[in-house]
Formats: structure tokens, C-alpha cells, sequence
């Protein structure tokens, strides 16, 4: 082609959708491969409506960092020529993949959208069309987030607030609050995600494909088949990840994408409730009576926003191997005061025991009960609820290295664990893990010593 | 090019003083006072003079209904408003009522409209508190971005595919992309008596050429301010909104 816009030189047409084409670029250095976007504009009534989502997009990529969307290069004058170019990820479109797939590709797949997702609601941004077309896998198995044009930030002024049909997303993913209306709620992008896992695990969309607005409704009130009535070996657990992600009510749902990412991640750790023993439909009376609540639309709150900083994910590190130094009550005192901050945390006990090397294998499950054993009695005078916590028992040479990493995979918020005063030179091990995690530690951490006992006064006796 | 807007100072003197250097600590070059420079506060002298020296170098400074009170009963009042601009009277001098008096009720430039209130008919201080309001006074001003005061609270209302306007309240120290292809509308906060339970003062700047508008708090000195209230014998509940900032 040869054409060049502010420097961009114009390389082939790698797409042409309804609102824009995407082409390669090259002729500035950016130091990846980039790609611009070009919205069509024909003059039609959508047209003004395309510009809206076209600059959305123009005002949140340059806002976003990490790893989880594509890096923003430049953006054109709105007014003349309308563009905004990109980094050009590699690695394959969701879209291209095979489904069904198995299960534990479909939550390994599902969890790297949920860590995209955690990522952009903690900068403030939520997606509101996520789909397999929006997502692409690099090869290392992470997920990119592509397309923010319909997307949310909470700081920006909302450009598409009034464009209810134009801006509710894809009609097989929308969730039941954008179809009334709302944008501005993060668990809006849990259901898609959990609609998304639903078409990666069975191969089928719980909703199909709606066309007119009365079919979009239908998910007001309408619970999906179970995706086990598709596949008969779906895990249960599984099952019940997908199905509290389809929750009608955005409160029923998970609360942080987090959360999802670390029950499709612990499978065995997910607490299963009756979404995971359905095995069809819910019959005629109990969907008739759903429809006629949802009549009333009203009575349905939209959205009281989620708010992610609200829904934490806690991780307590506990020394299993001195179960009763006298430390362990401080520890769970000040997980008890920072859990009572939060209505909607998630809890991971975490145990770290040296693994000395060459050990026998045959005591290697031994150590690993006796220490969730040791966790759970650690656990028990805080009566957290079971479906709110996690035990788990790591094994590593360097244990301050093994809780940075588990706190990183798990998208930890805060990290809690104990340290020896420094006049408790028994314990140095100790305080070696704790100045290591602060150290390296990518989130909070919160540091407990023991309550300074009152020192003797010189004399005084 | 920066330029700080500064709306409702309310002889205000402590939160004018804070706004300016943080306004000057972030390049800004160009300074709108947005009226009401004077009426609830006990630096009415002080305030005027801080503008009228900022005029003299090129400032947009427009009349608010509280300025025109000085002269002359102008429209509603409420009680304590009342006596803080009777008060006020007997400390401004000649000079400082001859610049109130003197000022532009509206102020239009290349891209930019500058006024108080409604840009509809600012002689009428209607409130620009809707989106509704808040498209007539765009329209009015014929400007891509119009700059207003008078309702105490920072929002920005931007239009949509349709014309219409989206009201939307920024976050303190958040640069907003507003450029030039929509019609903007900003109500940049009250500098000397803010009433969102906040007490520290509100301003925001903004970058025509670039199309970027930030709006900032700025703790000050809100007790002395208050202190002076007090001390000047104006109503108790002057003081009082000065130091929970309602």
C-alpha cells in the first residue's frame, strides 16, 4: 500500500470488522510489532457511535499497564485522522481454539482470563466485551485483553453512558445488568468469563446466539442447563465455578476475579454447593417463577459497584513446624482483625516446609497431612466460613522465595506472617523469611511480632 | 499552555493563596477567576487585590452574583450571605468596588467561554446543575469548552453521539482527555467554601492545546480561615462550613 500517516507507514489489512480495520504499521520504532486501528466512518447514523467507542478505547489504552492489554503506541487527531496503534501481541486468538476442550485446559485457559481481568479492575478499568475474539494466549499461556472499546475506567467520563443498545457488548456474553443498562460494575466481566469457560469446556453458549432485545432478556431470569447435561465428565468443580460466574445477580457472583482464578487454579479446594450437583435445568415452576420476579426489573439493584479493594485475597503464612511457639495466638490474632476489615475476603493458610534434599519419597505425603493437619487446628479458633479458605502446604529449600512466588500466582493482596524480635536470636530463620517477603514481595505485607511484653525497670523487684 | 480555573473564592484568602501555588507548582501560566470573588469569607480586600493584580497581567476574571451584590441588591440572598456582603461593603474600598462593579459577566476566547453561571443568560445566575442546564449553557456559549462556577461542586460534562450531556464527577488529579471534536462543559469546584464534606480547596486546570483538563484539591489553612470568620463577627455557620467543608 505505501501509505503513511504521521510517520506510520501502512502494511497490509490484517482484518476488516463493521466499525474499523486493522493494518500493520512500521516506520516508527516501538520496539514491538505494532498495529493500527482505523475506525470506518461513513457518515451513518452508527457512525457517531463508532467514534464514541473508537475514542473510549483512545483514552484507556494509554492508561493501562502490564502485561494483560496491548501496549498503546500513538493516537491520532480525533477530528482529521482518526487512528490509534498498538503492539501487535503474538500468540493465538481463543477464538481459533478447538471446543470443547478438555476441563483442565478450559480452567487453565479460564484462570489466565481472570488474571487479565484482575489486573485491568485493579487499574480501575472494566472490559464489558470479553469474548473469545478479545482474547488472545501467548505461548507462555497468559492472556491478553484486546479491544477496549466499549470498555469502562473509573476515572475517565463515561463517553458511552447513554448508548444503552449501541454499547450492552456481544449478545451471546452480555451479562443480565448490561442488557438493563448498567456499566460501571467489574462482576459484569465475571459472567462473561463465566459464559466464555462454558463455550471453551462444552462447546456450547448458555444462552446460544440472541438476536432481538426479548432474547437478551431471557437472562434476566434464566439459569443456564449445566454444563454437565452437554459433558457428562465436566468436575463438579468446575461446574460450580462456571455456574457461579452465570449468577443472575451480580452479588451471587464471585466478587473478584481473583477469586475465580484461584478456585480454577485449586479445584480441589473449591467448596461445592448445589450449582455443582445440578444435572438439568431447573424445572417449569421454579423457572416460572424466576421469569415473573424478573418482570419487576426494578427490584433487581443494578450493580451496587464491586469493588475489588473490598474483596482481598489474604494470604497467612504459618510455621506448622512450631505449632506451639508462643508467637502462633499474635499471628492469629492479626489475621483475625485484618479479616473482620472485609466482608468478601479470600483466606490462604500457607505452610512452608524446608524440604531437605533427597528425602524419601515415601514420607513426602506424610509430612504434607501432618502439616495441613497442623493448619487446620491453626486455623480453627478463627472460624472463618470453609468456603472462604485455603490450606496449603509448600515444600521448598527457600521458603521466603516459595510465599513471594505463591503470593504472585495467586494474585495475593496482603501477605501476613510472623517475625522473631530482633532480640530473639532462636528464631533468626524466621526473621530471614519475613525481611525476604518484604523484601521481594510484590503486594502489602503485613509484619506481626509478638506484643512487647513490659520491660523489668532497672532496680525495680 | 496551563490555565488554572478559580471559581468561588469567597474572600477566601488562605485557600486563593494555596490554589495559586499549586496551580503555579503544575506551569500554569494563564489564570480564569470564575466570580464570586468576594461574600461569605473575611478577606474580601485581600482576595480583590490578589485578582485585580492577576487582571493587570492578563487574567480572565468574570463577575459573580455575590460580586454584584456589593453594588446593588441582585436577586436572592439567603440570610448569612446577606450579612457577610453588608459586612463586606463597609471593608472594600472604592477602588476594590470599582473593579467588582467593572467586571464582564461573560468572557468568550478562540475556544474557550468563561462565565459564572449559565452561559443562557448569565445576568440570571441560573445554576447549571443538570445535564439538561448543562447543554443549553454550551450551546449558548458557542465554544467547544465552556468554563463555569457557581455550583460549588467539580463536574465535567462532556457530550455525546447525540448532543446530549453526560455528567461525570472527576477523580482529584486525574488528567481527563477532553478534546476539542466535543463541547465540554466544567464546573471547576469552589476554591474558598467547598460543600462536599471535603474542606480542602477546589480548582482544576486545563490544557487547551493538548485537550486535557485535571481537577485538583488542595488542603489549606481552612481553621485560620475560619478563625477570621469568627473573629470578624459574620455568622457562626460560615465558619462552621469552612471547617467540615459542607
Amino acid at each position: 500500500m505505501g501509505n503513511e500517516i504521521d510517520g506510520f507507514v501502512l502494511g497490509a489489512c490484517v482484518h476488516a470488522g463493521a466499525m474499523g480495520k486493522l493494518f500493520e504499521v512500521t516506520g516508527r520504532e516501538a520496539g514491538f510489532p505494532m498495529l493500527m486501528k482505523v475506525p470506518i466512518l461513513d457518515g451513518a447514523a452508527e457512525s457517531a457511535e463508532t467514534l464514541l467507542a473508537f475514542e473510549t478505547e483512545a483514552m484507556i489504552l494509554p492508561r493501562l499497564s502490564g502485561i494483560h492489554a496491548p501496549r498503546f503506541v500513538a493516537a491520532g487527531d480525533v477530528s482529521s485522522v482518526p487512528y490509534v496503534v498498538i503492539e501487535r501481541i503474538a500468540g493465538e486468538s481463543l477464538d481459533h481454539r478447538a471446543r470443547p476442550m478438555p476441563a483442565a485446559e478450559a480452567a487453565r485457559i479460564g484462570a489466565a482470563i481472570a488474571d487479565a481481568l484482575h489486573d485491568i479492575h485493579s487499574q480501575g478499568v472494566i472490559h464489558l466485551d470479553l469474548k473469545p475474539d478479545n482474547v488472545i494466549i501467548r505461548e507462555d499461556g497468559s492472556a491478553v485483553l484486546l479491544d477496549f472499546a466499549l470498555a469502562h475506567h473509573r476515572a475517565l467520563p463515561d463517553l458511552l453512558a447513554q448508548e444503552h443498545r449501541y454499547a450492552a457488548g456481544s449478545a451471546p456474553y452480555v451479562s443480565p445488568e448490561q442488557v438493563r443498562g448498567s456499566r460501571s460494575d467489574p462482576r459484569s466481566d465475571l459472567f462473561a468469563l463465566g459464559v466464555v469457560l462454558y463455550e471453551l469446556a462444552t462447546g456450547h453458549l448458555p444462552f446460544g446466539v440472541p438476536r432481538t432485545l426479548a432474547g437478551l432478556r431471557d437472562r434476566l431470569w434464566r439459569d443456564p442447563t449445566p454444563p454437565i447435561a452437554h459433558l457428562r465428565d465436566i468436575p463438579p468443580a468446575l461446574q460450580e465455578v462456571i455456574l457461579r460466574c452465570l449468577e443472575v445477580d451480580a452479588a451471587r457472583r464471585y466478587q473478584s476475579a481473583s477469586h475465580v482464578a484461584f478456585d480454577l487454579r485449586n479445584p480441589d479446594q473449591v467448596p461445592l454447593t448445589e450449582r455443582s450437583r445440578r444435572r438439568m435445568s431447573l424445572g417449569f415452576g421454579e423457572q416460572a417463577v424466576r421469569w415473573w420476579r424478573a418482570r419487576d426489573v426494578a427490584r433487581m439493584a443494578i450493580g451496587s459497584r464491586g469493588d475489588e479493594e473490598a474483596a482481598p485475597v489474604v494470604m497467612v503464612a504459618v510455621d506448622t513446624t512450631h505449632p506451639d511457639d508462643p508467637r502462633q495466638p499474635d499471628l492469629q490474632r492479626a489475621t483475625r482483625r485484618i479479616l473482620s476489615l472485609s466482608r468478601e475476603f479470600r483466606l490462604i493458610c500457607v505452610a512452608v516446609v524446608s524440604s531437605p534434599i533427597g528425602a524419601p519419597a515415601a514420607s513426602e505425603k506424610d509430612v504434607q497431612l501432618e502439616h495441613r493437619i497442623r493448619l487446620r487446628h491453626w486455623l480453627a479458633p478463627l472460624e472463618v466460613e470453609a468456603e472462604r479458605v485455603s490450606m496449603h502446604v509448600l515444600e521448598a529449600a527457600d521458603p521466603g522465595n516459595a510465599l513471594v512466588e505463591f503470593a504472585g500466582r495467586n494474585n495475593v493482596d496482603l501477605i501476613v506472617l510472623g517475625a522473631p524480635a530482633p532480640d530473639e536470636r532462636a528464631l533468626a530463620w524466621w526473621r530471614s523469611v519475613a525481611s525476604s517477603v518484604t523484601a521481594n514481595a510484590r503486594c502489602s505485607v503485613h509484619v506481626v511480632r509478638r506484643a512487647p511484653r513490659s520491660s523489668p525497670i532497672n532496680g525495680d523487684f | 499552555m496551563a490555565l488554572a480555573l478559580l471559581a468561588d473564592i469567597h474572600s477566601n484568602r488562605e485557600a486563593l493563596e494555596a490554589c495559586l501555588a499549586h496551580a503555579r507548582a503544575r506551569g500554569a501560566e494563564r489564570f480564569a477567576f470564575l466570580g464570586d470573588l468576594v461574600g461569605y469569607g473575611a478577606d474580601p480586600s485581600a482576595v480583590v487585590e490578589i485578582v485585580a493584580d492577576h487582571a493587570s497581567r492578563g487574567a480572565v476574571v468574570v463577575k459573580g452574583n455575590h460580586d454584584a451584590a456589593i453594588a446593588r441588591e441582585d436577586g436572592y440572598l439567603n440570610e448569612s450571605a446577606q450579612a457577610a456582603i453588608e459586612w463586606s461593603r463597609t471593608v472594600l474600598t472604592p477602588a476594590h468596588r470599582a473593579f467588582l462593579e467593572a467586571l464582564p459577566l461573560v468572557v468568550r476566547e478562540e475556544g474557550a467561554c468563561f462565565v459564572h453561571a449559565s452561559a443562557v443568560a448569565p445576568e440570571r445566575w441560573d445554576y447549571v446543575d443538570s445535564p439538561g442546564a448543562a447543554q443549553r449553557s454550551s450551546r449558548a456559549a458557542e465554544r467547544p469548552y465552556t468554563f463555569s462556577g457557581h455550583v460549588h461542586d467539580q463536574v465535567l460534562y462532556v457530550e455525546d453521539a447525540r448532543g446530549r450531556m453526560i455528567a461525570f464527577v472527576p477523580q482529584a488529579g486525574v488528567a481527563i482527555p477532553a478534546r476539542p471534536n466535543r463541547n465540554w462543559l466544567a464546573l471547576a469546584g469552589s476554591v474558598g467554601q467547598p460543600r462536599d464534606g471535603l474542606p480542602s480547596a477546589a480548582y482544576a486546570l486545563a490544557d487547551i492545546e493538548r485537550g486535557r483538563i485535571t481537577f485538583h484539591r488542595v488542603p489549606y489553612d481552612n481553621l485560620a480561615a475560619a478563625a477570621k470568620i469568627r473573629a470578624a463577627g459574620l455568622p457562626e455557620v460560615l465558619a462552621y462550613r469552612l471547617e467540615r467543608g459542607v
